[in-house]
């Protein structure tokens, strides 16, 4: 039955297949051609974009950082340096329970609580995918016990890397500065300059002081390791490298022993002190007293310890050579003396007689010289070398301040010096126009009177009078301050040198800069306000002392250094330069709340001349050294 | 009996030209996996072994007699569905599905069974209703179809079910349905898509998704296909070398040794590489529609059509998901991706293609 049916369909369903096989076959085809199609678009046309996309995938780039430069001293002393330590450290992402974590790690090595409130802070401040520092400079001992047990600890690792340490710590805080983790403001800067890629990996720039001002040379050139990796982020083998270049290392103009002889030489004093190299600018030694040890900052200073530092009544934190604006006091006369010479104002030989009290015409205010009754009859050279204030007040007032603000600017008063450090103050020199914007008052002829003698509006900063100083032991010829020397490259034998050429010179006549440098070598000769400071000197020292006045004494009201408290106390100013005919180092000295000049700043000027010029090291001093003598300015 | 005669009778039924098409192919396969694996002789050596088991299985079928292969056919079928109802009620679940049963000496995947079992009845089915095919035949036998694969769809096991489904749906095709049910059933299954959808697992929705937009999910499941994507396209015209695939040695690529295999071919061997696997594949499939038709009955015409067909489409899914415009749905490169089931079921298939050649002449005579 079935075979004669199927006889019946044969042919014509042979062809129904043979149909619905050809449909099959071009059904085939189609699958085939979109396959081709695919292949055609990832494998030609977008090859290049899948070929980044794979090279991207396998390759990583790796920044290596570079090491730091060096600070050295001007006799190749090192100031900031680099070191290998270990440090341990927690990824963020890995660990859950921080503070059971910690607690078991402070089983195996030390964590003080100094260490806990320090990483507290940095985990506030951190991203979260950053591993943190818990303690740094682990010993040798401490990292074999917890290698032993790390095994406990996933996402506690040891790291070797290089730290920053400054040997000097508070000698040369102020002056060194100190580098720091980098934080958001640094991160926006450094991209707006452009310089992100260099950072990769870097974890620190400077903060302040000079690792501040020279980052850029001190840097370095970030190296770059591209590493093949596979999924798992592991590197399978390096495929090229341009290694880092260390940064330059700085040589300074600062003579470490002679740094260090300054800051001990204040004792317990707070106050400032800046020499200069008269002949090139070179800054010898920059102190700011107290100072305060600067390695605690780079990786973050815990909280505790910044706000003991912070609120400290001694500002320890407050750069006072840099950014400490005082009245200059008496140390403004050989300046002033010199504009009088310079406007003709008055003769070396024109005298005055000091009774004591000054007039201005037709006013009956009265301006006390420091010395009752007065010194008698005065010209220009005793008037510095006693420091008469009758004679002054005059010169201001026959001067005007019209004249005096145009001669003391060109000294650098009320200007930036220019030192390669930020964040300098400019100090004030007092003119019309800055009362009429500042007060909105006219001048007063008083106010001329104050600034005769270095009172009343006058501020300066005690680099910008080692400055002045320094220009006048150079005969008018004035070098920008520098407490780098030079530069050293890293990669070649070549240097940069810093400021080697004059400023600019002020043409001075050398007759008038002769009476007013003769009349302040006389100021450290019996006779002058600074006898102490020469005594059994060598040398010859050309000085000028001056009290910068912490509160305004009333009309008739006279000034007892024993019935104010000791923060109230008048400052002490001592500038300097020696010796007196072939200057070598001048000098400016600021001793807060000191007193006299010439008892507590002069002693300071004389132990730092004396061994620079003389190799002398002297003995610390003391309060209780200073007696409170009968000497005024 | 010389050697000779020994020999030839022991090829008698083998078909040279498929045999050639398959042994290049497997020979790619060896070479593949050697480099997938990391230059390693581990996986190559399994495969080999899987291609010798599987070899002699197909010989064997090869030389079966047709008729054998139409009694076989509801047996199988019977069996696999036994195993597929066991494993859903006893199944073991791995990897969120229960596909495997443990018969206690070996753990088994039913559902393999059934990629033959399925067409193999219903060819079986059509030849034994062929003098009197009505619509209601086609319907019956799309059930016969369908009652397997719900089950096997239920494991949940997509890319099986799917692929069981085309091969039923090419022996029904090739049995005759008229163009306007096939019509009718495009229109439905789009129409059933939302439903469809909303009976699926989360993970297969998120497969699909996938396909549409892989970079949303990057690390997670989209990571497979972009990964396979950039290798294939890396590799260009003419590939990056053999065992210089930095995709696949670099561990960046997935299941590399299996169901991704072909980005690791194409990121070595470039679109020259395709062309000439393509080619391979475009062989072996001309040479089973040529099978096809030269099959002297109806219940071999469609078998040997369903198993080219069903053999093209594995290879088009599998380079399809590779290569990024079909979703991820665990299909192994046919006669490439290491592994023995599937090796065996592959071969088994061809054996039946390679007795339905040889064993024409007998039949008409």
């Amino acid at each position: 039955m079935k075979k004669y049916v199927e006889f019946k369909n044969h042919q014509r369903e042979i062809y129904h297949f043979q149909l619905r096989l050809i449909v099959s076959i071009g059904f085939v085809l189609v699958l085939l051609a979109i396959l081709l199609v695919r292949f055609f678009y990832l494998q030609l046309l977008r090859h290049n974009y899948y070929q980044t996309l794979a090279e991207s995938n396998r390759i990583a780039v790796v920044p290596i950082v570079p090491n730091r430069g060096l600070i050295l001293d001007r006799n190749g002393l090192v100031l900031a340096r680099n070191y290998s330590g270990y440090t341990l450290e927690i990824n963020l992402n890995k660990v859950t329970d921080m503070e059971a974590t910690i607690n078991d790690l402070s089983m195996l090595v030390t964590i003080t609580n100094k260490d806990r409130r320090r990483f507290k802070k940095l985990l506030a401040e951190s991203h979260n995918f950053e591993t943190l520092v818990i303690r740094n400079r682990l010993s040798d001992e401490e990292v074999a016990r917890f290698a032993a047990q790390q095994y406990r600890f996933p996402g506690v690792e040891i790291k070797a890397r290089l730290f920053r340490d400054y040997p000097l710590g508070e000698k040369t805080s102020h002056l060194i500065g100190y580098i720091g983790r980098i934080n958001d403001t640094e991160v926006n800067q450094l991209e707006e300059s452009d310089l992100s890629a260099n950072y990769r990996g870097s974890d620190y720039i400077g903060k302040t002081g000079l690792e501040q001002s020279y980052e850029a040379d001190l840097h370095g050139t970030t190296g770059i390791e591209q590493v093949e990796v596979d999924a798992n982020g592991r590197a399978v083998r390096m495929l090229s490298l341009s290694p880092p270049v260390s940064g330059n290392t700085l040589v300074l103009s600062i003579d470490a022993k002679l740094q260090e002889i300054a800051e001990q030489s204040f004792g317990d004093f707070r106050g400032a002190l800046v020499a200069i190299d008269p002949n090139n600018g070179e800054v010898l030694a920059f102190v700011s007293k107290p100072g305060y040890d600067p390695n605690p900052f780079i990786d973050g200073i815990d909280p505790q310890s910044w706000d003991e530092l912070n609120n400290s009544p001694d500002v320890p934190l407050n750069n006072r050579a840099l950014r400490g604006q005082y009245p200059p006091g008496s140390t403004i006369k050989p300046f002033m003396a010199l504009a009088g010479l310079n406007y003709h104002t008055r003769t070396p030989e024109q005298t005055i007689t000091d009774t004591g009290v000054y007039y201005l015409p037709g006013s009956s205010r009265q301006y006390r010289d420091w010395k009752a009754g007065g010194h008698g009859l005065v010209n220009m050279f005793k008037a510095i070398q006693m420091s008469c204030d009758t004679y002054f007040y005059g010169l201001a007032t026959e001067l005007g301040i019209g004249n005096i603000y145009n001669f003391l600017t060109r000294f650098g008063f009320g200007q930036k010096t220019g030192i390669d450090l930020e964040g300098e103050t400019s100090g004030l020199l007092p003119s019309q126009e800055w009362k009429m914007k500042r007060y909105q008052q006219i001048w007063y002829p008083g106010d001329t009177v104050s600034v005769g003698i270095g009172q009343g509006y006058t501020l300066v900063t005690p680099l910008q009078l080692a400055f002045a100083t320094a220009t006048l032991a150079n005969n008018g010829v004035a070098y920008r301050p520098h407490l780098v020397k030079e530069v050293r490259s890293s990669r070649s034998s070549e240097a940069r040198f810093i400021a080697k050429d004059p400023l600019y010179d002020l043409n001075i006549p050398a007759s008038q800069l002769d009476l007013v440098r003769r009349a302040m070598v006389a100021v450290t000769q019996p006779g002058g306000t600074a006898v102490y400071a020469s005594l059994g000197a060598p040398y010859h020292i050309a000085g000028k002392t001056g009290t910068a006045q912490v509160i305004a004494m009333k009309q008739g009201e006279k000034y007892d250094a024993k019935n104010v408290g000791e923060r109230l106390r008048d400052h002490a100013w001592f500038i300097a330069y020696a010796p007196a005919e072939n200057p070598q180092i001048a000098l400016a000295v600021l001793v807060e709340n000191g007193g006299h000049g010439g008892t507590t700043a002069a002693p300071i000027a004389r132990k730092v001349m004396d061994y620079y010029l003389l190799g002398k090291v002297p003995k610390p001093l003391t309060k209780a050294d200073v007696q409170e003598s009968g000497a005024h300015d | 009996m010389t050697k000779r005669q020994l020999w030839m009778r022991f090829i008698a039924h083998l078909d040279r030209q498929l045999l050639l098409g398959i042994g290049l192919l497997l020979l790619t396969s060896l070479l593949v996996l050697y480099s997938a694996d990391n230059a390693s002789f581990d996986r190559p050596l399994g495969q080999l072994r899987n291609i010798v088991v599987a070899l002699a299985c197909m010989w064997l079928v090869a030389n079966l007699p047709l008729h054998y292969l139409m009694r076989i056919a509801v047996p199988i079928y019977a069996l696999g569905m036994v195993l597929l109802i066991g494993v859903a009620l006893f199944g073991e679940i791995s990897h969120g599905a229960r596909r495997w049963l443990n018969l206690g000496v070996m753990t088994i995947q039913p559902s393999e069974l059934m990629k033959i079992g399925v067409p193999l009845l219903m060819a079986w089915y059509f030849e034994k209703h062929e003098a009197t095919l009505t619509l209601k035949n086609y319907f019956i036998a799309a059930l016969l179809m369908l009652m397997p694969i719900a089950l096997i769809a239920r494991q949940p096991d997509l890319g099986t079910s799917l692929l069981i489904t085309a091969s039923g749906f090419y022996v029904l095709f090739l049995a005759g349905l008229s163009w306007r049910v096939i019509g009718g059933l495009f229109v439905a299954g789009i129409a059933s898509a939302p439903v469809l959808w909303s009976m699926m697992h989360e993970y297969q929705r998120h497969r699909i998704m996938m396909l549409f937009d892989p970079s949303q999910d990057a690390l997670g499941n989209g990571y497979h296909t972009i990964q396979a994507t950039i290798a294939v396209g890396s590799g260009g015209l003419l590939g990056k070398g053999y065992l210089n695939g930095t995709q696949a040695h670099l561990d960046f690529l997935p299941e590399r040794t299996t169901d991704f295999i072909f980005a690791v071919y194409s990121e070595e061997f470039g679109l020259l590489g395709n062309l000439i696997l393509l080619a391979l594949y475009s062989f072996v499939v001309w040479r089973g529609f040529i099978i096809t038709s030269h099959a002297s009955t109806y219940f071999t015409r469609l078998m040997a059509g369903s198993i080219t067909l069903t053999f093209a489409t594995y290879a088009f899914v599998n380079i399809g998901m590779v290569s990024g415009i079909l979703p991820v749905v665990g299909v192994p490169l046919p006669l490439i991706s290491y592994g023995g089931t599937s090796m065996l079921t592959l071969l088994l298939g061809f054996g039946m293609l390679m007795s339905i050649e040889t064993h024409k002449k007998l039949v008409r005579t």
